[in-house]
């Protein structure tokens, strides 16, 4: 029944994977309060690095201090969204290299959904929940005249978001088939990334803001949105209405990743590594 | 009849690249399957032997949908492997003897009705399976155990169960015995027999234990450099690989080598011991005969061809 929807099929067997690793994590309690809370801390010690910034400065790169914790906290969440979903994915470099990935072909659920649930770590709720506190913060505290609309269009500017480093995760998998350490590479675009949209694009240079606007798509994740919702110019000079693309940019690289992963699999069944 | 799985003149190519250089690649083709054409009926018990890289698990592979073939037509139970592989999934049984599907944290039991909901297993045949093969592959005490704490015979046991709760007709196992102590082998050759016995599944196994060959299957299948070079029952395998039998002759005393038993030839004596070694597709009888004739026999036993050796000797006659 289910098994002719291959993305009904996909997310019943994503979700039971899952749960299974949520049990495994249970047998360990104490160390799952443990990662978790360390999870937290650790992503928030970054936010506290741009908090001791702010006490001798009072605007970064024009942007005030709740302007930028916006920025960060949207991004945080993107990325602690597609962490948590399937930040493990870059493990079936591993599982190639030992073979078990082939116990996960001869299942009768989609591979792609059994390899994002690989190693599925609710620890990684630590950083959504950092991410969602400066983001509240900032939504508290930055210069907006908050309306409905506006608060819409940041809910989709976080899932947007995550659903771009999302299909960065998958394309980093799917890279995987080729190069099977291919990881660290997908890791820069990520957690490097996310590092790079924390702060404010007018810090940085012109040539960087128009490669992670065109080239690997990052800007559309909280810099062109959170730009409109600030009421700021685009320091490309783009027109306006590329902020809304968000979604559109999202589904393109969901798009784009599941081909790469289509053709990574067709090509490690064609040569077995 | 036609057969249940079904190959004809299957290839796998690979290409491998292997570094000459600082950046060179050199590329060249491996021929891991060579052509490989064979048809088991359903119901059939087979063994799949060979040395390591003669092609068995890339067959195995292609068997269940992982790889797809460079050539050939391939067919389980009337379906194409490679297209089909999640429908195909549901029909098969797969156990790789050294990679566990369990779930190392949790107890055994959870891991079973992992396999339940992946399957959608209807309830009442779910129990059913499971309650013959914890009868059968001695699970009982186990199913609450968390599988990091069960030893490999019963991890192996736990994997061969789980690879049957879904009533596959076709079970592939890549080396189901290896590391397994003696009471666990028996198990398994045991539970084996039975599915295939009482349900009529289908059983293809590689492996390196022969004496699972011998207690198992009826037929064996070599490959060696991706290429069949035997398909029959097992006694043919001795006569091709000319096995030889071994007499072993007690006399009275201590004798001259005997010279004179017909087809057969002394080739050790120790004290009134005596071996005399003839073509593992003759008779004994005339042998027999012949020496309780001619001198004082105290007692006799026959050695059967150590298949392991036969299959060397095969090796080292195709100049492997």
């Amino acid at each position: 029944m289910a098994d002719r929807f291959p993305v009904a099929a996909g997310l019943r067997g994503y979700a039971l994977v899952v749960a299974m690793w949520v049990r495994s994590t249970m047998a360990y309690r104490a160390s799952f309060a443990m990662t978790t809370i360390g999870n937290f801390a650790a992503s928030g010690l970054d936010f506290v690095a741009i908090l001791l910034m702010f006490s001798h400065i009072d605007a970064l790169g024009g942007f005030s201090l709740a302007e930028v914790a916006l920025l960060y906290g949207a991004t945080s969440c993107s990325l602690g969204l597609a962490d948590l979903t399937l930040g493990s994915m870059d493990r079936i470099g591993r599982r190639v290299r030992d073979g078990t990935f082939d116990t996960l072909l001869v299942r009768p659920v989609p591979v792609l959904a059994q390899v994002a649930a690989d190693r599925f770590a609710l620890r990684r709720l630590g950083r959504i929940g950092q991410g969602a506190l400066v983001l509240g913060w900032g939504v508290a505290h930055v210069d907006v005249a908050w309306t409905l609309p506006k608060g819409l269009f940041t809910v989709v500017m976080v899932v947007s978001g995550a659903a771009i480093f999302a299909s960065v995760f998958i394309a980093g998998a799917a890279f995987q088939f080729w190069a099977t350490e291919a990881a660290e590479v997908q890791n820069s675009f990520t957690y490097g990334g996310s590092t790079l949209l924390q702060y404010p694009p007018t810090v940085f240079a012109t040539e960087l803001v128009r490669g992670v606007t065109f080239v690997v798509p990052l800007a559309f994740v909280n810099w062109l949105p959170a730009l409109r919702l600030l009421g700021r110019d685009n320091p490309l000079g783009l027109p306006g209405w590329v902020d809304f693309c968000g979604p559109f940019v999202a589904l393109l690289m969901l798009t784009g990743a599941g081909l790469l992963w289509r053709v990574g699999l067709r090509s490690y069944r064609s040569t077995g590594s | 009849m036609d057969g249940f799985i079904e190959l004809d003149g299957v290839e796998k190519v690979f290409d491998v690249r292997r570094k000459a250089g600082f950046l060179r690649r050199e590329r060249h083709r491996v021929r891991a399957v060579d052509g490989i054409s064979f048809s088991v009926p359903r119901g059939g018990m087979v063994g799949y032997i060979g040395p390591n890289g003669a092609g068995k698990s890339t067959t195995i592979k292609m068997l269940t949908g992982i790889l797809t073939p460079s050539g050939g037509r391939l067919r389980v139970a009337g379906i194409d492997p490679s297209r089909e592989r999640t429908k195909l999934a549901h029909r098969i049984g797969v156990v790789f003897g050294q990679r566990t599907t369990l779930w190392w944290d949790l107890p055994l039991r959870d891991s079973y009705g992992l396999v339940r909901r992946m399957y959608r297993i209807p309830d009442g045949r779910y129990r059913a399976n499971l309650d013959r093969c914890v009868e059968l592959l001695d699970l009982g005490e186990l199913l609450d155990v968390p599988v990091r704490q069960l030893s490999l015979g019963q991890r192996m046991r736990g994997d061969i169960a789980a690879a049957l709760l879904h009533d596959p007709e076709v079970l592939y196992l890549d080396e189901p015995t290896i590391g397994l102590d003696v009471v666990s082998k028996a198990k398994v050759r045991q539970f084996l027999r039975e599915i295939n016995a009482e349900r009529g599944t289908t059983v293809l196994l590689t492996t390196h234990d022969l004496t699972d060959i011998e207690q198992l299957c009826k037929r064996v299948m070599v490959i060696d450099h991706g290429r069949l070079v035997y398909d029959g029952g097992l006694s043919g395998l001795h006569a091709t690989g000319g096995g030889e039998r071994t007499l072993v002759v007690d006399l009275e005393r201590e004798l001259p080598p005997i010279e004179d038993a017909p087809g057969a030839r002394t080739v050790k004596v120790a004290g009134p011991r005596q071996w005399l070694t003839f073509p593992a597709d003759h008779s004994a009888a005339p042998i027999v005969a012949a020496v309780a004739e001619r001198y004082p026999l105290v007692d006799l036993s026959i050695r059967e061809p150590d298949i392991e050796d036969v299959i060397a000797k095969m090796y080292a006659e195709r100049g492997v």
